[in-house]
Order: C-alpha cells, then sequence, then structure tokens
C-alpha cells in the first residue's frame, strides 16, 4: 500500500505545532498501525530527520500507552480497539491518513503526538482506591461473597485502561466515562461501600479542578472506547454523587 | 570457595520464615519517616512494595519509564495467580504448590524461598479481595479457579483475559492512596541509569527525566530494583516495547552478581510472527490450554496442502490430527509444562508439520471444548435434545465468557474467527527466570541493594510455571521486602539524610553523562532497531529453545562484534537533553548487548538440559524418556552467579549450590 501521512509535528510543550505530510510506500496489510509509524521513523532517521514522538508501550491493547487521533477518531476506524491493535487492512491504497495527538485542555502536548495524562493520575489519588493495609491481615477471600452479576459488572468497569480516548472523543473533553469506571468498580463491591461517599467527591472534585469539561449525554465515549466502557457507569457515578451530596 | 551466602533460616522448611521474620530486628514507626527507599519500577512487584513500605511509615520515591505507575508490563499477564487456597478441595496445600513449583522449574530453585512463596500466596488472595480486585466468580459469589500447566490441582484465581490489569491496578490503588498521603512521590516517565554506592553500600541513583532529558541525583537508605525481565534482549517477545534490562545491568555492573542469564522462558502460546515489520509478539494466555487441545496434521501431505491454501484444518477429521501433547504426554496432555509443549511445538515444525505459510505454527481448537460445554448447558437449561446448532451456540457463549478478550485479541491481529477456525500459535520469549541474584532476604551482593519480582533470580528455577509470576511479583512486594528490609535498615536509623553533593554522586554522575556523550557521537550509519533485530536474530537462532555448544560459541563471538560495531556506528537523531526516544532505546539496546554475551557464555557452561534451557548435547537416549531432556545433577545442581569484570567475556563465575532436603530430586516427567 501506498499512503500518504498528515502528522502532527510539535517539538516541544510551549512550540508551535504544525500538520507535515509524510508520503509512505511498502504498507503491508498485515502491519499494526504504529509498526507502519515504525516504518516511517526509520526512513526519517536514515535521513537524519527527527523521528515521529508517540506514546506506546505493550502493544496489545493493555497498557493504555498508545493514543492518537486517526482521520477525527480516537484509536482510529476500527471499534474496541486500541491503536497499537488497529491494522492497516483497514484502510485502502492511495489513503491519506491524518494523525493527531489526543486534544484536550487537561492533556497538553509534550512533544509531536506524545501528550501529558497524569491528570488521570490526580484523579485516581484523589480516591480511587479502597483503604485497607496491604499488610495481608485481612479476613478470607471467600468471606466476602459479591453476587456474580455485580462481580462481573465491577470487572467490567475495572478493564478501563486509562488510555484518555474517552476525552479525546468528548466536544466537551469530558472525563466523566473514565472517573465512572472507577466509581462504579467500588460501588458495586460490598468492600467499596465504607469510603462510597467521600470517593466520589473527590474523585469529581478532582476531575473538575483538571480542566475536563462537563458531560452532555453524547455518547462518543462509549462508542470510541478500546474496552467498550459502558455509559451506564456514568449514571451509576451521577447517583453516587447525588446521594453523596445529600449525606454530604 | 563461594563467596555466596543465601541466609536461609536454621529450622524445618514450614518454620523458617516464621522464625526469621520473630528473630529479625525492627524500625520503630518514628524512626522509620526518617527513612528513604528508593523503587525502581511500578509493576507489581515494585507497586506493592512501594505502597506497603510507605503505609510502614518509610519515604518512599519510585521510578518508571511510563507515564504512569499503572502502564508497567505487569498489566499485560492474562492467565491469572496460583494460590495454595484450597478451595475447590482438590488436594491443594502450601507443600503441593511447593513442590510443583520445585519441579516445575526442574529442580534449579532454591527450596527455603519457593516454600516461601507458597506459603504467604493465600495471603495475596485475601489481600487483593479485600482491596477491590474484582476475581471471577461462581454464582454462589464465592471465587472460581482454574487450572495451568504442570500441576493436577485448580488453584488459579482469574479475572477473565486481564488478572494482570486487575492486580497491577489493585497495587496501584494502593500506591495513589500513598501517593495522596504525601508518603510515596512518583516519578514518572524516568529512567534509571546507575547506581550509586557509598562506603560499599547502595545509597542512590542516577536517572534521566525523559521529558526534558535533565540527569538527576536521588539518594536513599536503600534502593529497590523491581524493573521486571530482559526478554526483550531476543528483539521480538511478549515483552512491552520499553521492557529492558538497564536497571538490572547497571546494578550488576556495580557489583551486583546477575544469577542463571540464559534461563528464559518461550512461551507455547503466541500469535505466529508475519512480517518483518513485525515490532512485538502477542501472546495468547496458557490457560486457552485448559479448554483448547493442540494438533498439527497427521501427514505431511496435509500440511503442506494447509500451507499451501489448498486444505483448511476444519477440512481434516479427528484420525487424521495428530494430538502430539496428548500423545507424547497423556498424564498431563495439554497441560504440560511451557518449556516441555514449547520443545514439542518446534519439534514437530521442524518435522515439517507446521501449518502457516512460515512452517512455524501449530492448531490450538477449541471446537471440542465448545461441543462439551454446550452439550452441559443445554441440559442445564433442560434442553435434552439440542440440535447441533443450539450446541455450538450454548458453547460458544461459555467460551466467550472465559476467554472473550482474548479471542477479540487473535481476531484483530490475525484476521480469522477462532470460534469457527483453530487458532494458530507458535513459541515465542516471554519471560526471564534469570536476574539478579539475592540471598533469602532478597538482597542483593550490594548491601542495601534489593531486587524483587522478575529482576531477580530466585523462586522458578529454570522454567517458571503459568500464573506464578503474578503470585511472586505480590509475594515479594507485599509480604517479603517489606520484612526483610526492616532488618537492614535498622542499621540506619541514626545516618540521617544522604547528601547527594558527594564525590561519589559526582563519579557517578559522570559516568552516566560520559556514556550518553559517547551513544550521541556514534558515527551515525545505523538506526538503534536495526542493531537490536541483529542482536534479535543471533539470540533466537543461537541461544533460543535448542542450544548447542558450537551455535552458543558462535553467538559470544558474533554479539562481541556486534556491541563494537553498535559502538561505533549507531546513528541517533536529536539532542540528549530533550525528549529523545531513541536515544533511550539506544542506552537499552547497549545494555543488552553486554547481557547478551553473558547469556550465551552462561549456556555454553551449563552442559546440561534443565527447564527452559535445553542443550542438544544433553538428552535421554534410551527408556520411557528417550528423547527428553536431560538434567545433569551431578555438575550442575548450582545456581551460576557472574560477577561483572570488565568485558562480558571475562565474567567470573560463583556458585550457590542448592541443597534438596525436602524434595528428592527426579527425572521430571509429565508423561
Amino acid at each position: 500500500m501506498k499512503l500518504t501521512l498528515k502528522i502532527w509535528r510539535q517539538a516541544n510543550a510551549t512550540a508551535k505545532g504544525q500538520m507535515v505530510t509524510y508520503p509512505i510506500d511498502g504498507v503491508e496489510e498485515d502491519m499494526s498501525f504504529l509498526e507502519m509509524l515504525d516504518v516511517l521513523n526509520e526512513e526519517l532517521i536514515n535521513k537524519g530527520e527527527d523521528p515521529v514522538v508517540f506514546d506506546h508501550d505493550c502493544r496489545e491493547g493493555i497498557c493504555g500507552s498508545c493514543s492518537l487521533q486517526i482521520n477525527g477518531e480516537p484509536h482510529g476506524p476500527d471499534r474496541l480497539v486500541t491503536t497499537c491493535q488497529l491494522h492497516m487492512r483497514m484502510f485502502n491504497d492511495g489513503d491519506t491518513i491524518v494523525i493527531e495527538p489526543f486534544r484536550a485542555t487537561a492533556f497538553p502536548v509534550i512533544k509531536d503526538l506524545m501528550v501529558d495524562r497524569t491528570s488521570f493520575d490526580r484523579i485516581q489519588q484523589a480516591g480511587g482506591y479502597i483503604s485497607v493495609n496491604t499488610s495481608g491481615n485481612t479476613i478470607d477471600a471467600n468471606a466476602i461473597p459479591v453476587e456474580k452479576e455485580n462481580a462481573d459488572e465491577s470487572f467490567y468497569a475495572a478493564t478501563c485502561i486509562g488510555c484518555g480516548a474517552c476525552v479525546a472523543a468528548c466536544k466537551n473533553a469530558s472525563a466523566m466515562l473514565f472517573t465512572s469506571a472507577k466509581v462504579s468498580q467500588y460501588a458495586l463491591l460490598p468492600q467499596g461501600q465504607v469510603e462510597a461517599t467521600t470517593r466520589v467527591l473527590n474523585m469529581v472534585e478532582q476531575m473538575d479542578k483538571e480542566g475536563f469539561g462537563n458531560c452532555s449525554n453524547t455518547g462518543a465515549c462509549e462508542i470510541e472506547c478500546p474496552k467498550g466502557i459502558s455509559l451506564e457507569n456514568i449514571a451509576r457515578m451521577n447517583r453516587e454523587y447525588l446521594s453523596a451530596s445529600l449525606k454530604g | 570457595m563461594s563467596i555466596l551466602d543465601a541466609k536461609i533460616p536454621e529450622g524445618p522448611l514450614a518454620e523458617k520464615w516464621t522464625n526469621h521474620k520473630n528473630n529479625i530486628n525492627l524500625v520503630n514507626p518514628a524512626n522509620k519517616r526518617n527513612i528513604d527507599v528508593i523503587v525502581i519500577g511500578t509493576g507489581l512487584a515494585g507497586g506493592s512494595a512501594a505502597a506497603t513500605l510507605a503505609e510502614l511509615g518509610y519515604n518512599v520515591k519510585t521510578f518508571c519509564y511510563q507515564d504512569s505507575p499503572r502502564r508497567a508490563h505487569s498489566i499485560a499477564a492474562q492467565g491469572g495467580i496460583n494460590a495454595a487456597k484450597n478451595y475447590q478441595g482438590d488436594g491443594d496445600s502450601n507443600y503441593r504448590l511447593f513442590y510443583d513449583t520445585v519441579k516445575g522449574g526442574d529442580y534449579r530453585s532454591r527450596e527455603a524461598n519457593v516454600y516461601r512463596l507458597a506459603e504467604v500466596s493465600a495471603n495475596i488472595i485475601d489481600q487483593c479481595v479485600a482491596q477491590g480486585v474484582p476475581f471471577a466468580r461462581e454464582y454462589g459469589g464465592l471465587l472460581d479457579n482454574r487450572s495451568f500447566g504442570g500441576v493436577l490441582v485448580s488453584r488459579t484465581f482469574y479475572a477473565k483475559g486481564q488478572t494482570g490489569q486487575q492486580l497491577l491496578l489493585g497495587a496501584y490503588s494502593a500506591m495513589n492512596r500513598q501517593i495522596n498521603r504525601g508518603k510515596i512521590k512518583p516519578y514518572n516517565r524516568h529512567e534509571m541509569l546507575d547506581i550509586v554506592k557509598v562506603d560499599g553500600k547502595a545509597r542512590g541513583i542516577i536517572a534521566r527525566n525523559l521529558v526534558t532529558g535533565e540527569i538527576e541525583r536521588h539518594s536513599a537508605h536503600a534502593v529497590v530494583l523491581a524493573s521486571g525481565g530482559y526478554g526483550n534482549v531476543f528483539f521480538l517477545s511478549t515483552n512491552a516495547m520499553g521492557s529492558n534490562v538497564t536497571a538490572a545491568w547497571k546494578a550488576h555492573r556495580r557489583g551486583a552478581f546477575f544469577a542463571n542469564p540464559c534461563y528464559t522462558q518461550i512461551h507455547p502460546t503466541c500469535i505466529p510472527v508475519s512480517g518483518d515489520h513485525q515490532s512485538k509478539l502477542t501472546l495468547m494466555s496458557e490457560s486457552l490450554r485448559n479448554d483448547g487441545r493442540i494438533w498439527v496434521p497427521k501427514k505431511k501431505e496435509d500440511a503442506e496442502a494447509i500451507r499451501a491454501g489448498k486444505k483448511k484444518p476444519t477440512d481434516l477429521k479427528e484420525d487424521e490430527r495428530d494430538y502430539y501433547l496428548e500423545r507424547r504426554y497423556p498424564a498431563f496432555g495439554n497441560l504440560v509444562p511451557r518449556d516441555v509443549a514449547s520443545r514439542a511445538a518446534k519439534e514437530r515444525c521442524d518435522a515439517g508439520f507446521g501449518v502457516n505459510k512460515t512452517g512455524e505454527a501449530v492448531y490450538l481448537d477449541f471446537a471440542s471444548a465448545i461441543t462439551r460445554y454446550g452439550k452441559e448447558e443445554a441440559l442445564i437449561q433442560g434442553n435434552k435434545n439440542p440440535s447441533e446448532e443450539e450446541i455450538y451456540k450454548l458453547g460458544a457463549a461459555v467460551v466467550e465468557n472465559k476467554y472473550g478478550n482474548l479471542f477479540q485479541m487473535y481476531e484483530k491481529i490475525v484476521d480469522q474467527n477462532p470460534y469457527k477456525t483453530p487458532m494458530m500459535i507458535y513459541p515465542a520469549v516471554h519471560y526471564t527466570m534469570g536476574g539478579i541474584w539475592v540471598d533469602y532476604n532478597l538482597m542483593t551482593t550490594v548491601e542495601g541493594l534489593y531486587a524483587t519480582g522478575e529482576a531477580n533470580f530466585s523462586d522458578h528455577g529454570a522454567n517458571r510455571l503459568g500464573a506464578s509470576a503474578l503470585m511472586q511479583g505480590l509475594a515479594d512486594g507485599y509480604f517479603v521486602l517489606p520484612y526483610t528490609i526492616g532488618d537492614y535498615l535498622s542499621k540506619d536509623i541514626r545516618t540521617g539524610k544522604i547528601p547527594t553533593d558527594t564525590p561519589e554522586f559526582d563519579a557517578v554522575e559522570k559516568d552516566v553523562r560520559d556514556s550518553i556523550h559517547k551513544l550521541m557521537s556514534g558515527s551515525g550509519k545505523h538506526s538503534v532497531d536495526y542493531f537490536h533485530k541483529k542482536l534479535g536474530k543471533i539470540m533466537w537462532n543461537k541461544c533460543g529453545m535448542s542450544r548447542n555448544a558450537k551455535d552458543l560459541a558462535e553467538a559470544i563471538t558474533e554479539i562481541a562484534a556486534l556491541r563494537k560495531e553498535f559502538w561505533a556506528d549507531v546513528k541517533i537523531p536529536g539532542s540528549a537533553d530533550e525528549m529523545n526516544p531513541e536515544l533511550e532505546k539506544a542506552g537499552r539496546v547497549a545494555d543488552f548487548l553486554e547481557l547478551g554475551e553473558l547469556f550465551a557464555k552462561d549456556a555454553l557452561h551449563r552442559n546440561e538440559s534443565a527447564g527452559g534451557h535445553y542443550r542438544e548435547e544433553s538428552v535421554e537416549t534410551s527408556g520411557e524418556q528417550k528423547g527428553e531432556a536431560l538434567r545433569d545433577d551431578e555438575n550442575f545442581k548450582y545456581v551460576a552467579a557472574w560477577e561483572y569484570k570488565g568485558e562480558p567475556k571475562d565474567a567470573i563465575l560463583h556458585k550457590e549450590d542448592l541443597i534438596f532436603e525436602n524434595i528428592e530430586l527426579k527425572t521430571r516427567s509429565y508423561k
């Protein structure tokens, strides 16, 4: 395949960025999108140019490092995959592909396609945990039975990889899907009940402080989420938040 | 006489750990506030250690090259975590988990460490459930288990195919709680580039801020390496792109002995290589072997027809298929340990029975599992005479519930539907049992420097059993290190803060800067990846699944030559004072180029077959075990710990004799 890539280049956080066009040849269907960028980078290095910087690590869709807005969509045109698992068979010979970083005030660009997502970490630090010591002096695991349905729902919420596609997909750059996934994971488990009130209040407060926008129920986040995290989590968080506010 | 002292406590095996904990020194809570600990790596081993140490009151600094601790590669572990809970009542016990692990490791691990691992395993599950880790459950609300290779019980706890993710997010949440309290200071997008020793003790590190390129000094009273394994020395592996040996190797250069570097795990069920552009390999969890059956065609003509695209696997009838694991190992069948399954796949493919274009793939087939589950499910639902279509639908739903995410991942990569046609798999480099040598307290040969998780060598011998890596990482971090490090730190309550404006820090920082300068001034002929791929080819062809003296000797020479070429000709664009991923990669590959040579040297010296290390010269020649790997206990029942002396070829071998008092050394049979 022969393709034309239009890629956002930006030297650092404060530099002015611009789109740069790169033609690329010899792209194979079995390549992943990032392997295609590897090929481009190898060419750039051999020409003595700066390779394109992007986040990536596990390349199997679970670490949440990779991002990229591809033709306007976070993680590209395929569904339920991250960019590292997007394969070039989704594209056709002659295509032009526009590649940008995830755009959000709370995700400032570090270089080229790499953005700073530490705002997500700070939301988790505000309450995304159960306050038990890790000494192991707790009760037997089977002493806390959990209804299978709730355990499964909790698990699905917990499969969020923290990539930020939900924010990048949202016209308001809202982090509601991300935050609600963590709130839901604990809200559905008996272990999470003790701190339920403070957790949701603190996490939402931090989310707002980071400059993420509000949710206006468009649902783009759910569609673009590579892990299929459900909008129901947002509804659950809203309920949790309301009851916590009334208590608080 | 060896200078290695494993410091194994006296007393009966089952009492060693308890006695040891009762007799070691403690640090009082007020003093812990004056003690700093650095943790390198935030995966299961590092994250759990950091959280627990902070909770105890120490001041912890964590370092990871990723943008968040949550992205460490433990996240990618799929299948599960072992624990001797015996919830299934199928005969499990601490002793049995200990026994399986030592046997699975081909009698090349340290008894006392492994027993302790088994002993604390059950506690891990309690701990994780209390933290809100959503493990799989049965309808009654209790925890579910499954079985893994090399064992005869069901002791594996899991969260679908994402167990590592859920456990790591548990450890990350425990870290977050401590970050919020100010007890952990996380240094993300930072890479440790060297260890600083003061009076022989590890007292700090030099790190590079990967965003700005700044070189930083950090001091502490002790340093913990939880930096993972070195599988990426093969270029292609199931490791993350950034997984590296640099922290461990730099420690080695500063005096930490490197143990058994040649013990590598080649995992049998990975998605086969598809082309030259490939950047990494993807694992398909071992848990799939609970339900998948592995086979190749019985007749070579069929294999050839399949390779040429003239036949499909589903065209072959039952009696035209060779379920070679079930045939060769009737007792364990498809659930033989990883090293055995990998070699058997290679044997069939080398003999010409491979099933993909390259001839390097075998089938993993779920058709019988789908039928079996479908029939069962139909009965449960009261359908006495289900049609084939109904059976398939019900069975596929059960399989989806168990392995859905893995099937989806396979389909996205290979573009084939594994519910309808068997998966194609082939072995790939996955885990390294070798690593930094540690004593019973997890301390390396450098005082105050500890190594935990995959970065150390101690628990898995020559082959790791499935679902045991997560167990070891968390056992070390939550339950072992927090005790043993206190014993050491109790001597440091009067030391006070370690200053960084000292000649020791000056000297190491200079070394780091010189090394970066040297990398940046290569002649610029080839990219870093060019050298990494070349190294990977040498490693895979000459130090891979099957090894012999001639190849290994050649590998040593070739790697040394490649290293020389690398330092002269590597091309790194940009500058060292900015975000520069090529420079990061170059530093890691430079270390792989040294480790690779030591790896080959270790493999050459170990003229026996043990676990993942298979020497063609050491094979059973007769009897029931004919053709299987042959261990040599008389000459090699020891840990090979290498001391750095400049070039890898000059490394000095130290031996820790392995003493088996509670297990009888036997030929490892899975027949």
